[in-house]
């Protein structure tokens, strides 16, 4: 399976990324420069963490306007693998393949720790591999990490069963507590209505490996192997 | 020339931290019935055209297409004609 991560000014989880791809997942991935207009050949793309040009005017807003960008939507509509992660979240919203904003943290604070997020569905080409329910232990680092969407959109998220990941506390229980950043719902991680684009602030790629204390990220990019193998 | 000046502010109902945390302060500054406040941006953009009418238009798109982030803000701008 041939992947892309995409490398924005300021994308710093792109060698992260593909460090997890490449030597442990051991499949093929290339960086893409955000000049390039062109994704053909790519089963997968992946928009990294980052500050991408510099977070200015909103975070996001301004990484939209990239060439790449372009082909991203085009690669989504035609069914393409698209995961957000962080940043990458960020952008996605604000290019509107996925639907809602990330504010800033209710707290104001910058968040760099280890949270805990419920497996919310399983029928994803992202989540197939995990069990319904389950409880990941998953690193977080963002300032803007606070996902809001109007009641009616959410309502629509639910309806569809594309909130894919939630805040939770250790055992798994969904409570406000556990919520490190005010998100509506506690909603970590969403997909589109065809689900083959993902958006999640947490960093599976930071937690693939037993060395860095778990490897229950790596699930993920599992289980996007396993889909296109059985597609 | 013409001067915009465009105003970008949280949808009513989106929760604004920034204003709570300004609106905290002030009440320890000891000022007295502050009541509510909300934080917003203001953009200056100096436009090449003298024409008001293709001003506004102009700056319509740029809210729409880069300026404002309609899930969460709404706009409000003035055209101050020539500074």
């Amino acid at each position: 399976m041939r992947f892309g991560v995409v490398v924005f000014p300021g994308s710093n989880c792109d060698r992260d990324c593909y460090h997890v791809i490449r030597n442990v997942l051991r499949q093929d991935c290339r960086f893409v420069w955000h000049q390039e207009s062109s994704l053909q050949g790519l089963d997968a793309v992946v928009l990294p963490g980052g500050f991408s040009y510099g977070d200015y005017l909103r975070v996001g807003a301004v990484a939209r306007f990239s060439p790449v960008m372009s082909a991203v939507a085009e690669f989504a509509q035609g069914g393409g693998l698209v995961l957000g992660i962080c940043n990458g979240f960020q952008i996605l919203t604000e290019a509107g393949l996925l639907p809602g904003v990330l504010m800033r943290n209710r707290s104001l604070k910058f968040i760099c720790k280890s949270v805990t997020i419920r497996v919310e569905s399983t029928e994803t080409p992202w989540t197939n591999r995990y069990q319904s329910g389950q409880a990941l232990r998953i690193p977080v680092a963002h300032g803007d990490g606070n996902f809001f969407i109007d009641s009616k959109n959410l309502s629509e998220l639910q309806k569809n069963q594309q909130i894919l990941f939630r805040y939770c506390s250790p055992e798994g229980e969904i409570l406000e507590e556990w919520n490190p950043n005010g998100s509506i719902e506690a909603i970590a991680g969403i997909c589109n209505r065809e689900r083959n684009v993902l958006g999640m602030m947490p960093h599976p790629e930071r937690c693939s490996e037993s060395i860095l204390g778990s490897e229950e990220g790596r699930i993920l990019f599992e289980s996007v192997v396993e889909w296109f193998r059985q597609r | 020339m013409t001067k915009a000046k465009i105003y970008v502010m949280l949808k009513e109902g989106v929760l604004d931290p920034q204003g709570g945390v300004i609106q905290r302060s002030l009440a320890s500054l000891s000022f007295k019935g502050v009541a509510k406040v909300r934080q917003g941006k203001v953009f200056e953009i100096l436009l090449e055209t003298h024409d008001r009418r293709e001003a506004e238009r102009q700056v319509q798109e740029m809210c729409r297409q880069l300026l404002v982030n309609p899930v969460i803000e709404r706009y409000d701008f003035v055209i101050e004609g020539t500074p």
